[in-house]
């Protein structure tokens, strides 16, 4: 019975989002179906907008599949954006320097470098946490910044390529991940993160450690007793969680871009947060909730080319997906009122 | 350069400037976590505050209306948050990362709407600030405290009065019981949902002070993000002032220090200004690391079901 109330509640969320934003647009006096069917047509319409789609839910992957793991360790890492940029930047930096590297080697390499500087900049909060008490939400959302103006300072000064644009040279060709479905920016970066996906669910179920991290995230104190390191299963998951993300961002810059081009990312750290709760923090619910997100903003750019919204309104409905998945509580008592009349009527 | 063109007077006064938004945010996650509930929605309710505080006196041209629009913006979000959080036991953290999200989405999204552009609305007149001749005639400490505007002295004015209906009077007593033993309180009949519901709510209103003073008695204009992460230093000058209205106060001057300096020096262009944004980050991280260490929050951040 359980089970059959809690299976729709993130579809009922989602839709109930959909919902309330076109609500918005209806208030603010656009037209909310002309909208929505831009955004459906912009995420599916075409060969080019599926590939558009999955390009954008790409890098959600990966930063859901970071959150989700630190999640289940207990640790709220918000700050999943800082470790994909610093990651992104490693990542264009070795595929910048090492030249002279053969293709596939070079770009697991570049690819393995930004997971690293992730990885090292997720070590930080997790050190902190662990040992000084300092609670993760907020020196995670400060490194945040840091990595944001850090990465920005580099690529408008010591590092920036001739030219306007605040970006720094490309990276070599021998370190780009292959495009798989042209003419779209679609790389071998999505084939590796639905890989990761499958490895992450076979990490946590599967291996020691990935059962060490649940039980230390389901409950610390037994963990303790039971001879379960809380301080080192957190770090660890800590660390692999940045170096996830740092992997994503590499993905991104390797597979889209081509080098580190300064404000790249709309916001994909954020974005993983909200997926991986859609995805009932679980790694192939991850997959699914990220292409939702990718067709939210692969069809939101429609939207707004067609229909003139603002691009914002996925922001909003995303908001709104993540506080009606926050109370499920909330979702059940409404779809529970729904069924009761109907029952009354059979 | 001389160091007297960093450090002198004005610094100070812009240092009383800088913490009063972090004061604010402090205060409001307090009275949120002194009844059990973390708050990291600060920073969207300061940035939906700091937008209706502009939306308003932009469509009525008076400041006042405003300050109130703002005002009831902080009011919605914490009935919204008190209702996930408190009534149906929704994970707060989540809950908060959703206000902050919605509030990045809908400030640019009707900003875009109303201004047609998501980056900046156009100026509106702001509060402008209070000047007393009697102040000014003080040495040294005069110009650091006169020509402020009313929010400002507002929040030192919260400080005490929280203070005292925290630990002098029976409602502080039971808000803070409701957070501490929401158990015993039930027993000794308190409602417990009702006291949390009253700090969450109270709590949001606060730090929505702190948006209405960023947009419309610091820059009288709303740019998109403008609170860039003070609701989360807030939080951090909460725990570091150990989770006191006072201790708020003295690591909200610390903060507002860090947040003046750093504009001095953007201002005299110094260094790049990618790397003085930093300043106020690095500040808090190492505050947060190096001093809290033993901190201990007065409640356990959890819904209450009753049995």
């Amino acid at each position: 019975m359980r089970l059959r109330l809690t299976v729709p509640v993130e579809l009922f969320a989602i839709g109930l989002a959909f919902l309330l934003g076109m609500l918005v647009l209806f208030l603010t006096g656009y037209p909310p179906f002309s909208a929505l069917w831009a955004l459906f047509r912009g995420a599916f319409g075409t060969r080019n907008a599926i590939g558009q789609t999955l390009t954008q839910a790409t890098p959600i992957l990966f930063t859901s599949l970071a959150f989700l793991l630190a999640f289940r360790s207990g640790i709220f890492n918000i700050g999943i954006e800082g470790q994909f940029l610093i990651g992104a930047f490693t990542a264009a930096l070795f595929g910048i320097s090492f030249r002279g590297l053969p293709f596939p080697l070079h770009a697991i390499l570049a690819l393995f470098s930004g997971g690293f500087g992730g990885a090292v900049y997720a070590l930080f909060p997790a050190l902190l946490k662990v040992y000084l008490g300092a609670h993760e939400v907020i020196t995670t959302m400060m490194l945040s910044y840091v990595a944001l103006y850090l990465t920005s300072y580099f690529v408008n000064y010591p590092l920036k390529a001739p030219g306007w644009v605040a970006q720094t040279e490309p990276v070599a060709p021998s370190a780009r991940l292959p495009r798989i479905l042209p003419p779209t920016q679609l790389s071998l970066a999505f084939p590796i993160a639905l890989g990761l996906a499958f490895l992450v669910l076979w990490f946590l179920e599967r291996t020691v450690p990935g059962f060490s991290i649940r039980a230390v995230g389901a409950n610390p104190e037994a963990s303790e007793n039971r001879g379960i390191s809380v301080r080192k299963y957190q770090i660890l998951a800590f660390v692999l969680s940045g170096f996830i993300a740092g992997v994503g961002g590499g993905g991104e810059i390797l597979g889209v871009h081509g080098r580190f081009v300064d404000g790249f990312s709309p916001g994909y750290g954020w974005d993983g947060i909200a997926v991986s709760l859609v995805g009932r923090l679980h790694p192939l619910g991850c997959i699914f909730a990220s292409l939702l997100f990718g067709m939210l903003r692969a069809g939101g750019m429609t939207m707004t080319r067609v229909t003139k919204v603002p691009l914002d309104l996925s922001l909003i409905i995303q908001a709104l997906v993540i506080l009606l998945v926050a109370a499920p509580v909330l979702i059940e008592q409404l779809l529970a009122r729904c069924r009761k009349p109907r029952r009354s009527e059979v | 350069m001389s160091l007297s063109q960093i450090i002198n007077l004005s610094l100070f006064q812009a240092q009383l400037r800088m913490a009063t938004p972090i004061l604010f945010a402090a205060l409001g996650g307090l009275l949120c976590e002194r009844v059990g509930v973390v708050n990291i929605g600060l920073e969207g309710i300061m940035l939906t505050s700091a937008f209706f505080g502009v939306l308003v006196t932009y469509f009525t041209s008076s400041p006042l209306l405003g300050f109130l629009g703002g005002l009831a913006s902080g009011f919605l979000w914490g009935l919204v948050i008190a209702v996930l959080t408190v009534r149906f036991f929704g994970n707060q953290i989540v809950v908060g990362t959703g206000v902050n999200v919605f509030g990045l989405g809908l400030s640019a999204f009707l900003s875009q709407k109303i201004w047609g552009s998501r980056g900046a609305s156009e100026a509106v007149s702001g509060f402008a600030p209070l000047r007393s001749d009697l102040l000014a005639r003080l040495p040294y400490l005069g110009p650091v405290l006169n020509e402020h505007t009313f929010l400002v002295y507002l929040a030192i004015a919260l400080v005490f009065v929280l203070h005292f209906f925290l630990f002098s009077t029976p409602w502080g007593l039971r808000l803070r019981a409701v957070g501490e033993n929401p158990q015993a309180a039930d027993t000794a009949g308190i409602n417990v949902f009702r006291y949390k519901t009253l700090g969450v709510v109270a709590g949001s209103l606060v730090a929505s002070l702190g948006g209405v003073f960023l947009s419309l008695g610091h820059l009288n204009f709303f740019a998109w993000g403008m609170t860039s992460g003070r609701g989360f230093i807030g939080l951090a000058a909460m725990i570091f002032g150990k989770w006191t209205p006072l201790g708020c106060l003295l690591s909200s001057l610390l903060f507002g220090f860090a947040d003046a300096l750093q504009m001095r020096l953007q201002a005299l262009g110094v260094l790049p200004s990618q790397i003085i944004l930093l300043i106020p980050y690095l500040v808090t991280i190492l505050v947060l690391s190096g001093f809290v260490g033993r901190a201990v929050p007065p409640a356990r951040y959890e819904p209450y079901r009753k049995e």
